[in-house]
Parts: C-alpha cells; sequence; structure tokens
C-alpha cells in the first residue's frame, strides 16, 4: 500500500487539497482526485502533449511531473484558461474557426498557444510549429491550429 | 669565468625548459582525463552543433521536436522546464536541474553529424574567453567543481524503465582532480 502523502495544491486560483502517493503524476491528481477531466492522458511519457497544463506559467506535461514537484506553484488547466484574457480569445478563436475534429488534443494545444502567445505576441510560421512542435493531433487539424493562433495573435495586437 | 657564467645559463635555460617541457605534458595527460568526461553521454548530449539536444547513451535526437530557443531553454510551448522539474524526477523517468538548458553553440562540441570534436577543438573552445562567458583557469575549475548542472552528470537519476542512467568514466572527484592538475599547468591544448 503506497504512503499517502498531504499536498496543497494552487489550480485555477483556487487551493486544493489532495493526499496521493508522492509520486503520482499531476495528470492523474487533476483527472481522478480534482476531476478535472478536460486535460487529457495521451501518451504518458510527454511524446504527445495531450497532457499539457500551465505550471508556474509555463507549458508543463503534466504526465511527467510527480505531483510532489509541483509545489507551491500555481497550475492553470483548461478548465481555467477561460480566465484568462490570451486564453479566453485563444478558445474563441479555435470556435471561429472551427478548429477540432475530435478534439482529444485540442486542450493541449491550446495551453501551448496561450504560453506561445504570452511570449510571442506576433508568431511566424517558424514560431508556431516550433512551440507546438509537442502536440501531436491524429485527427491533422495543423492548418485549421495555425490559422487560428493567427486569428488570435490578430486579435491581441 | 666567463665561460663558466655563460654555461651556467645555459645549463639553468635547458633545465627550465625541460621542467616547462613536463608541466606541460602533465597538463595535457590531465586535459586528456576532462576531455573524456566532456564527451561522455550526460555532457556533451546537450552541447550539441545542431537545433536541438540529445538524449540517451545513444545520443539520439531529443523526443517530441525539443528545439533549442533563443535562450538555449526550448520555446514557450515547449520549454525544457515543462519537462525538467528542479531534481530528477525518477518516478517518471524525467531527469531535472534548476537550471536545464543547452550550452550555447560556441560551446559546441560535436559535429553536425553528432561525432565528438577533437580534444584538441574542445580544448580550444573550452579556453576561449570569448566562447565561455570569459572563464579563466581558476573559473574553469570552480565550474567543474562547483556548478549544478556539471555536478548533476554524477546524479543523473533513473531512466524510464527505472534502470540508473551511466555516470561519466571518471568520478566527480577524479574530473576536478584533473581540471585542478590542466588549470595548474597553463591549460595547454594539444596541437
Amino acid at each position: 500500500m503506497p504512503e499517502m502523502t498531504t499536498y496543497q495544491l494552487n489550480v485555477n486560483g483556487e487551493r486544493r487539497q489532495v493526499a496521493v502517493d508522492s509520486s503520482t503524476p499531476l495528470l492523474w491528481v487533476l483527472r481522478e482526485e480534482l476531476k478535472m477531466t478536460g486535460t487529457k492522458y495521451g501518451c504518458g511519457i510527454g511524446a504527445c502533449g495531450a497532457c499539457t497544463v500551465h505550471l508556474g506559467g509555463i507549458a508543463t506535461r503534466s504526465c511527467l511531473v510527480p505531483v510532489s514537484l509541483a509545489g507551491e506553484r500555481p497550475i492553470v488547466t483548461i478548465e481555467g484558461i477561460g480566465h484568462d484574457r490570451i486564453g479566453r480569445i485563444v478558445q474563441d478563436a479555435w470556435v471561429d474557426q472551427d478548429v477540432v475534429q475530435c478534439g482529444y488534443c485540442q486542450s493541449g494545444q491550446i495551453m501551448s498557444v496561450v504560453a506561445l502567445l504570452k511570449s510571442t505576441r506576433k508568431p511566424t510560421d517558424a514560431n508556431i510549429e516550433e512551440s507546438l512542435g509537442g502536440n501531436l493531433c491524429r485527427c491533422g487539424t495543423y492548418v485549421r491550429i495555425r490559422e487560428a493562433v493567427k486569428r488570435a495573435a490578430g486579435k491581441l495586437a | 669565468m666567463k665561460a663558466r657564467i655563460l654555461i651556467g645559463t645555459l645549463g639553468f635555460v635547458a633545465l627550465s625548459s625541460m621542467a616547462s617541457d613536463a608541466r606541460r605534458a602533465d597538463g595535457l595527460t590531465a586535459w586528456e582525463q576532462v576531455y573524456s568526461v566532456l564527451i561522455s553521454p550526460r555532457c556533451i548530449n546537450c552541447h550539441t552543433a545542431a537545433n536541438h539536444p540529445q538524449q540517451g547513451d545513444d545520443r539520439r535526437r531529443h523526443f517530441a521536436n525539443v528545439t533549442r530557443g533563443p535562450e538555449g531553454k526550448g520555446v514557450a510551448g515547449l520549454h525544457c522546464a515543462g519537462c525538467h522539474q528542479a531534481v530528477n524526477a525518477d518516478s517518471t523517468g524525467v531527469p531535472g536541474n534548476r537550471n536545464w538548458h543547452l550550452a550555447p553553440l560556441s560551446m559546441k562540441w560535436q559535429d553536425l553529424q553528432g561525432r565528438p570534436l577533437s580534444s584538441a577543438a574542445v580544448c580550444r573552445a573550452v579556453t576561449d574567453r570569448s566562447k565561455n562567458h570569459d572563464l579563466d583557469g581558476a573559473a574553469l575549475l570552480k565550474h567543474h567543481a562547483e556548478d549544478a548542472l556539471v555536478l548533476w552528470a554524477w546524479n543523473p537519476g533513473r531512466r524510464p524503465d527505472g534502470t540508473p542512467r551511466t555516470v561519466p568514466s571518471l568520478t566527480h572527484t577524479e574530473f576536478v582532480d584533473a581540471t585542478r592538475r590542466w588549470v595548474e599547468a597553463g591549460t595547454p591544448c594539444p596541437k
């Protein structure tokens, strides 16, 4: 029986307490303990980007980060990103551009795009390719994703 | 009398030259030990000549399309710290350090095909203060002895399959001792 440790997490601006094994990946704490299922499990090895959240403002693969290493850093998930101005603009662009097909990867895509636009207001195609290079979409919505990123960037100008 | 002084002077010069040659030879021997560590996967994987780091003992390209970024720390959506935390995460197999980053291209220790540069080329790069953040010999020794990311090479954590990562061929103590002998010899480089 694994030993449970209690952690105080800052998730989407709220204090959340969980008691889990210290090695539990943040992804599973979000999904199983906090029932925030917007963050997806894709590969479990950081290769697909479906589990991307913001940890301390950095787009982070939550499947790779043990909850014990999250510390006091704020965690923002797809459930909370709409409260951020840039996050709202990106989500609106996603709807306007009708990006989604199956949708499984899209929460991770959006979290990475928001991180990109927070650092680069007018991203080039190369910026988009590099920043989203770790987010895979098996439906092949990459063209629509790129257009939505540009649409969102246009609204930030 | 003059002849004796001349012979004495020539003898002194010859002995000094021999001592200098011996010191340089010792320094070069020490450098080769230092070099053997620098080209270990734990070090050279982040001293690439390309736009991406490497990983593993086979030094394959880092997965997930990770790129160098403007400061060697990745790009916004794909930042090194987005996976690599402040410490090793042995439960997920991701190595970590607070300052995880790629070395600048000025400090590349391999060519574009991934072949380690020669001992002489790496030595020239490491000792070139226009490329090495202006580190003199004493600062290089301190870097090897104390830098947290250098020290990580001897505490690299576990792979995702739970097996320990390999470490350089010398212990850290041996590495620092070799660096000290190389620095004390004047940081000589092979020709």
